[in-house]
């Protein structure tokens, strides 16, 4: 989220789209709710279902899934069509001024630079032009052909309100009313929000919809503004928190990058990965990125990491590639992958934290499968999952026979996912039965590893040992001692670069990442936290909810990073003077001497036009165009990979041509001509992934108790499905069966001219849960298809047919 | 069965004091369930709103007392959630006390058809034991063209969305420290 | 925690209305049907609240837990979705005990104080009083009390007396996430409903409306419904009143019956003066 859930109640307009906020977030959406009351704020919810998020809406417009890029190029195209965009917020702080490659061009479905045979784009054509020293040439009048502005408005230009209903089935009148409320924060009165969850990271186009919908917000003017920005809902308490904190394999805490094999050094490493400034008003916040590597080397290897050793560089582990959620699976089940030329083993053994992969991997046999090659799994968990019995999966899902199946599994009972809260900040109650903590857990796992390789040696043990591990009780890790080392300790005395009245002796906690340094005197496991446990205290545990500004933000109730900043990008809030755009909704605001407001996003002494507003940005400004991504600087509507059409916009090009698709035999995908219904999947607001149904007796149950299946009743008709009846859903993968629940909800959509039906379903369900209560994995039906940047799967369109059981 | 009910009240009833009036007595039969329980502030566990909830717990933390959840209500303090809740965070009780919660550490063996019980020690030794064979068999100081890297392929670790950061930074901890390349969490899925 | 609640009015009372000396407020839940998502969040904090449940269900097609409300769920969506003058409709609202001013289940009670009302205006059943007779069902506009096979009595929202009396709100209203549920003074919960059907009007709804139906005295709970022209449309009666006949049960036959049953007392007292107590049998 680039604001918090309570700001929401700022909006003038809130769209709701790629996500179902009333279903998934309900408390989060009281504040939705609250802008309707205390502003007359429109909520206009898109989505291919009429949910419960539409049935509040002030307007809902349907939508066919995966064609989310259509629409909201459709909105940019109105925004810069009626001028209904905010002009001065562009011209001083988004990228539209900024002079871009002749040789950047897109032709047919395909941006320049396409390597067909390696599916992949060199991206050396969607470079900015640059001056003699370095920095970005920009056009202010905007009217240069090369300009970002001119570019993207030649770029939508083909999504008129005609091609939107081609393509998205909405009815042309319906998106000119979506367009009318949208557009109408396109100034500085009125300030609009996006919010959206996984229907839009859910697909293999799914970073360029956030980033239609981030472009369709700075064009507005709406980013960095308190009733702003671009809000993702997050599905789970923490992923926030465990993306930050490096749970994925090509970052390290705060988003530092995962070192690559051809990054021989400490000194490459940080070369290729610190940036250079594209504007001389840049901040360049990024430039700092030495100081936070060498001080979380020194936060993970203490004594070990010395200047003379590189601060440890040589024992993190580097990537070749890609090792992601897909890949994971697909080399368990080859049992080998390619890595920079040559081949390496895949897993052979694997270890999940509450997580229940079987379930949430996209295409299930194919997981079972990989699973049953293992030598070894554990699952910690608190219920038995489908993940720790996958060598019992019943038999629609294909996987081998007990017997046949060599893994060893060990369920190990955790206390800590269903309640993270018990852990210590209540202690109150005492962990169940034989429970441990998952850090306990991990704990004994590590130092009884360590214990082997100390007395037995083996590969490079040093990697194994160095690691630090010095918390009072190493077998019960202290989480405040934890937190204490991800905010960041001095080593030696450390004087503030910005405030030498500030002098931190060793052992102090330091007050903020601005206090780091690239020499080894300052350890932060995580920079982008730090601060979060200053010699003040733990502020995580702040609990003071006063909100003097009145719009929500709490500074003083917990922590937020960075640096307790409630609105990320604030400075954009304010004009070129340091002025708010507008003033009863003030972000930050200059005062002649400093900002004042949130916790700036920017200098706090450097008065406005020192810096561009998105310091971490090498240009200072917010990107219409992104050079960086993998399927292209600007978003173009591509179909899913399993698609009811052909695109209408390039035939040829019909689905993202960065998507590689996966050649197993496991990995099949339908045709139309076989799967003509599109299908989607979903949550449901009663419960919890795949983990409340588990709930013995649970409330739960009751009032959500099994898998439906949500059928149009026109289709149901034409099928002779009754509401309560059996049916089967069938796709190129699988087949599940449920009960048809037959709703108005859902309707035809009349695409390129012809009637394209939809149904969906929900994905609690598995054959693990309490008896009764069990049903089908939703996923049995998803294809192995993916976003080729985030390398998210697509679960939410692909290809089905339909019957009566 | 309701009529034969009622005839026997009628006799009951009116044998008894029908007509007069039951007042106070019958006005106090609902007792309050948590005046005297234990309240313990603290986070859900589920989505990413993260809202306050309290846990009221049986007994007052005295030694001798085992505390058992006994409800759980909105924390009225919390500025986002201000006191109300979904309906699986209505049900947090649920969670807690369900009877599925499993009870000990179990193994399935290679080619078994069912669960045994495992002590905590026997597994962790078991696990460290396979975790290190692994490691040492799958390890990759150098790739294909020569630079280092090492690494640990032969192992894939996931998970943490659901706990603090703090566990996470240890989960990164131990992923470096073996040289785990495959990781990831729900944020991909 | 010793609760005290005046009572108001107490089924099978012979002497109707009783006043305590203090004044309180009549409380009163606020439902709006234009900000409710379904959520079921009232569901089951009603049941967490009250030990209730879990009632047996099974996926049959539908978003709504029970066709109806059930001695062990006292708290119900209904979901209807609706063809309306605003396009497509998907229309959810709490069903529950409306709280009468003038309750028809505590008319047709014959049990004296199983159906009380509180002078803070809940409806309550004493099930140490309640007979389970399924009287108060029949008399019910709202088709709200339940009986229960376990108890053998009747069952239903007892809008949470015991946290009302001790000055906190129900469980469903504080758990309602988007605020469609509020709680406070009659008076209060009126001039919101008021104020929100004013909203409504303005952006279009002209049918809109304020449901606190006169027919029983005004409700405990009062309900905005966007389509106030079509109450059905929500499950609520167009026009729910007390049947005469029980009010005629009520005002005329029951003290008729009371005076005979007191005749039969009065023999029965003037025959103890007589013949003083009976000796208690060896053994009883």
């Amino acid at each position: 989220m680039t604001n918090g859930w309570v700001d929401i109640k700022n909006a003038d307009v809130i769209l709701a789209m790629g996500g179902n906020p009333a279903e998934n977030h309900p408390v989060g959406f009281k504040w939705f709710l609250e802008a309707r009351k205390v502003r007359n704020c429109k909520l206009v919810a898109v989505d291919p279902r009429f949910t419960r998020t539409a049935a509040v809406a002030d307007l809902y417009s349907p939508i066919r899934p995966g064609t989310d890029i259509a629409f909201l190029c459709g909105l940019v195209r109105h925004a810069i069509e009626t001028g209904r965009f905010h002009e001065d917020y562009v011209r001083l702080h988004t990228s539209a001024p900024c002079l871009v490659s002749p040789d950047f061009g897109f032709d047919e479905g395909l941006f320049s630079g396409f390597d067909a045979e390696k599916g992949e784009y060199a991206r050396e054509s969607w470079a900015y032009q640059l001056d003699g020293r370095g920095f970005v040439k920009t056009d202010p009048t905007l009217e240069d052909p090369q300009c970002v502005f001119q570019l993207l408005k030649k770029h939508v230009d083909r999504y008129t309100p005609e091609m939107v209903e081609r393509i998205c089935g909405t009815p042309k009148d319906t998106f000119l009313k979506v367009a009318e409320i949208v557009t109408s924060t396109g100034n500085a009165a009125r300030v609009g929000t996006v919010t959206y969850a996984l229907g839009w990271t859910q697909h293999s186009t799914g970073v360029q919809m956030i980033r239609a919908a981030a472009i369709l917000q700075l064009l507005l003017g709406n980013v960095g503004r308190p009733g702003g920005g671009v809000n993702a809902f997050r599905g789970h308490s923490n992923i926030q928190g465990a993306t930050d904190t490096a749970g994925t394999f090509e970052i390290l805490p705060g988003y530092l990058k995962t070192p690559v094999g051809s990054q021989h050094s400490l000194r490459e490493y940080l070369d290729a990965n610190t940036p250079k400034p594209l504007l001389a008003a840049s901040m360049n916040y990024w430039q700092n990125y030495p100081k936070f590597m060498v001080s979380l080397l020194k936060a993970v290897y203490g004594k070990a990491a010395t200047r003379e050793n590189d601060f440890g560089y040589s024992w993190l582990p580097k990537v070749d590639g890609n090792y992601s959620w897909m890949y994971i699976y697909d080399d368990m089940y080859r049992g080998s992958s390619t890595r920079a030329g040559g081949q390496e083993p895949g897993p052979e053994g694997f270890i999940t934290f509450g997580m229940n992969p079987v379930a949430l991997g996209p295409n299930s046999k194919k997981m079972v499968a990989a699973l049953s090659k293992l030598k070894w799994m554990v699952v910690v968990e608190n219920v038995e999952t489908e993940t720790a019995i996958f060598w019992k999966a019943p038999r629609e899902y294909e996987g081998p026979e007990p017997a046949a199946i060599p893994t060893e599994v060990f369920l190990l009972r955790t206390f800590t996912n269903s309640a993270r809260w018990l852990q210590w900040k209540w202690k109150a109650l005492d962990p169940p039965g034989q429970a441990k903590a998952d850090q306990e857990i991990l704990a004994a796992i590590l130092l009884a590893v360590r214990d082997l390789y100390q007395k037995e040696g083996g590969a490079l043990p040093e990697q194994v040992t160095s690691v630090s591990w010095s918390y009072s009780n190493p077998y019960r890790p202290d989480l405040g001692e934890v937190l204490k080392e991800m905010s960041g300790t001095a080593l030696a005395e450390v004087h503030d670069p910005s405030d030498k009245t500030k002098v931190h002796t060793a052992g102090q906690q330091l007050d903020g990442f601005g206090q780091l340094m690239d020499d080894g005197t300052t350890a932060c496991g995580n920079w982008l936290h730090s601060g979060v446990y200053t010699e003040a205290g733990n502020n995580a545990q702040r609990r003071n909810n006063a909100d003097p500004l009145g719009l929500g933000m709490f500074h003083n109730w917990a922590f937020s990073w960075p640096a307790n900043r409630r609105i990320m990008y604030n400075r954009a809030s304010a004009d070129a003077e340091g002025r708010p755009w507008d003033p009863t909704r003030a972000g930050i605001k200059w005062n002649g001497e400093k900002w004042v407001g949130d916790v700036p996003d920017m200098k706090p002494d450097a008065p406005p036009g020192t810096y561009g507003a998105f310091i971490m940005m090498p240009e200072g400004l917010a990107r219409l165009f992104a050079p960086a991504l993998n399927d292209g600087p600007f978003p173009e509507h591509y179909e899913a990979v399993e698609a009811p059409i052909a695109n209408p916009l390039h035939p040829k090009v019909t689905s993202n041509p960065a998507f590689k698709k996966f050649t197993s035999d496991k990995d099949v995908y339908g045709a139309r001509e076989e799967f003509p219904i599109v299908c989607t999947t979903y949550r449901l607001t009663e419960h919890f992934h795949y983990w409340t149904q588990h709930q013995h007796d649970g409330l739960l149950n009751e009032v959500q108790p099994g898998f439906f299946i949500e059928i149009p009743e026109a289709l149901a008709e034409q099928k002779g499905i009754r509401n309560g009846s059996q049916v089967r859903v069938i796709s190129a993968r699988g087949q599940i069966q449920g009960v048809a629940m037959v709703t108005r909800r859902l309707r035809p959509l009349t695409v390129d001219g012809k009637e394209t039906w939809q149904i969906g379903f929900p994905i609690h369900w598995g054959f693990a849960g309490v008896p009764g209560h069990t049903g089908p994995l939703a996923n049995l039906l998803t294809p192995s298809a993916m976003d080729p940047n985030t390398w998210t799967p697509e679960y939410k369109a692909f290809l089905v047919k339909l019957e009566k059981a | 069965m309701q009529r034969r009910t009622f005839l026997k009240a009628t006799v009951v009833g009116g044998g008894a004091v029908l007509g007069f009036d039951v007042s106070r007595a019958e006005a106090e039969m609902r007792e309050f369930k948590v005046s005297r329980t234990t309240e313990t502030r603290s986070t859900c566990p589920y989505c990413a709103v993260s809202c306050g909830v309290i846990i009221h717990t049986l007994g007052d933390q005295a030694k001798n007392v085992v505390p058992a959840v006994v409800h759980v209500e909105g924390d009225p303090d919390h500025p986002i959630s201000r006191g109300t809740l979904c309906p699986k965070g209505a049900t947090l009780k649920d969670d807690i006390t369900h009877r599925r919660r499993l009870l000990s550490p179990r193994v399935r063996r290679p080619g078994s058809d069912h669960w045994e019980d495992i002590s905590w020690d026997e597994a962790i030794a078991k696990i460290a034991r396979h975790v290190k064979d692994t490691r040492d068999r799958t390890f990759v100081a150098r790739n294909a063209r020569g630079e280092v890297v090492n690494r640990t392929p032969g192992i894939a670790m996931i998970g943490g969305c659901t706990d603090t950061n703090e566990f996470n930074f240890l989960q990164w901890k131990v992923v470096t420290a073996l040289g785990v390349p495959y990781r990831d969490t729900q944020a991909r899925v | 925690m010793p609760q005290t609640l005046e009572i108001r009015r107490s089924s099978a009372s012979l002497w109707g209305e009783k006043t305590g000396m203090r004044h309180l407020p009549v409380v009163a839940k606020y439902i709006d049907t234009t900000t409710c998502i379904g959520c079921k969040a009232c569901e089951v904090a009603c049941q967490e609240w009250n030990d209730l449940g879990p009632v047996p269900t099974v996926q049959t097609g539908t978003y709504q837990t029970l066709p109806n409300l059930h001695p062990e769920f006292w708290n119900l969506i209904r979901f209807n979705e609706r063809e309306t003058d605003k396009g497509f409709a998907w229309l959810m609202r709490k069903d529950q005990c409306m709280h009468c001013e003038d309750p028809g289940c505590l008319a047709a009670c014959p049990s004296p104080g199983a159906i009380v009302q509180y002078a803070n205006g809940i409806v309550d059943v004493n099930p140490a009083q309640c007979i389970g007779c399924g009287y108060c069902e029949t008399g019910c506009p709202f088709d709200v009390p339940k009986f229960h096979q376990k108890t053998g009595k009747m069952a239903k929202c007892t809008l949470c007396v015991d946290r009302v009396g001790v000055g906190l709100e129900p469980a469903c209203i504080k758990a309602c996430p988007t605020a469609c549920l509020q709680f406070g003074t009659k008076d209060d919960m009126v001039a919101r409903g008021r104020s929100r059907v004013e909203a409504l009007k303005a952006n279009g709804f002209d049918h809109a409306v304020l449901y606190d139906p006169p027919g029983v005295g005004g409700t405990g709970v009062v309900t905005v419904l966007a389509h106030g022209d079509h109450p059905e449309w929500y499950g609520l009666p167009r026009d729910p009143r007390v049947s005469p006949l029980l009010r005629l049960w009520k005002s005329v036959l029951r003290p008729l019956g009371a005076v005979a049953m007191l005749g039969t007392l009065f023999a029965a007292v003037g025959h103890f003066m007589y013949q003083g107590p009976k000796e208690p049998r060896e053994g009883a």
